[in-house]
């Protein structure tokens, strides 16, 4: 049987199973609420939302790649892409765009017009450091990181801190290949 | 499910029945090599303990996959046999049979293998492969008591 083609990001979302958009924002919100009261430093709220994005991504890469049926990617700004139209909108229901390639093609910026995890959302001027949406990052990280990807990810624009859009910077820092886990002794 | 019977050990290979009778063993390994997975349903023949007989089945995955993309007759690059590689460069091999048995492999980008032994007359099983992997998913990756790189139970 020939392989089965990607399906396009409309098409999972519509077979995913869903929760409610508010339920979802506001769980979150809950979530970052009980953060900063439990360590208070905003710095180490940060921290905390990378690593369990991270947690996250390690986990929904195998989701992600058992639904969508997309095969390897040839190199990084197929993965790019992938990411901002398959993955953003299979799990978020909205759609990035890719932007910004440097020279060498190891960095670019996802751009992402609406954000379903901040609807309601103000900073107040206690929390001017937080990276409300970081738990992003981490899952990006994580998830890349589980297919052999070392990346840097990080916010450049964020809407609640008074910018446009929110935009991510999502920087290849190295491929890792495979490698023979066992000593040769042993 | 349907697809696998009973775990009854006999000495000579039962032929495929109707009812698909077919596997002999399942693996799934992780891209560290540590076994997630062994399930045995006729193994009339057991000749290395646990540990080895894992670290062998992984070691011979990587080895013939190494293989398979060194001797592509369709691709540009080639490295020195034993370099690690990168992992979008290579093909992959999904099958191999003998007179006794027939294994079917699936790598996913993420590094799972699932391993498939069976009976050698047994189709193509990519499909039931992908289907192993979805239920992994869905019941193993999304369990939140699992930590990811331990044995499933």
């Amino acid at each position: 049987m020939p392989p089965v083609a990607p399906r396009s990001g409309d098409a999972i979302f519509a077979n995913v199973e869903r929760v409610n958009a508010e339920l979802f924002t506001l769980t979150y919100g809950a979530i970052v609420r009980q953060l900063l009261t439990d360590l208070e430093e905003v710095e180490e709220v940060n921290k905390q939302l990378d690593q369990m994005g991270y947690n996250i991504g390690v986990r929904l890469i195998d989701e992600f790649l058992a639904k969508s049926h997309v095969s390897r990617c040839v190199d990084f700004k197929e993965t790019a892409e992938v990411i901002a139209k398959v993955g953003f909108k299979m799990f978020l229901g909205i759609t990035a765009t890719v932007t910004n390639w440097d020279a060498e093609g190891t960095s670019c910026s996802l751009v992402l017009e609406d954000n379903p995890l901040v609807d309601f959302v103000e900073l107040p001027d206690t929390c001017q450091g937080l990276y409300y949406c970081n738990i992003l990052s981490g899952v990006i990280r994580g998830a890349l990181e589980m297919v052999s990807m070392k990346t840097e990810v990080t916010w450049v624009r964020d809407m609640l801190r008074g910018d446009d859009a929110y935009e991510l910077q999502v920087k290849l820092l190295k491929q890792v290949p495979e490698e023979y886990p066992y000593k040769d002794d042993e | 499910m349907q697809f696998f019977g009973g775990s009854e050990i006999s000495p000579s290979l039962p032929a495929p029945t109707a009812s698909g009778n077919n596997a002999l063993m399942m693996y799934v390994f992780n891209r560290n090599g540590i076994c997630l997975l062994y399930r045995e349903w006729n193994r009339p023949l057991r000749t290395l303990n646990a540990q080895q007989d894992h670290k062998l089945m992984f070691g011979l995955l990587f080895s013939l996959k190494s293989l398979t993309a060194k001797m592509d007759p369709t691709s540009m690059d080639k490295g020195n046999l034993g370099v690690p590689q990168l992992p979008r460069q290579g093909c992959s091999f999904h099958s191999f049979h003998t007179n006794t048995y027939k294994l079917s492999f699936m790598e996913t980008p993420s590094g799972i293998k699932i391993i498939l032994v069976t009976h050698p007359r047994t189709g193509d099983l990519r499909e039931p492969l992908k289907y192993i992997y979805n239920l992994y998913v869905e019941h193993v990756v999304k369990n939140p008591l699992y930590t990811p790189g331990t044995l499933i139970k």
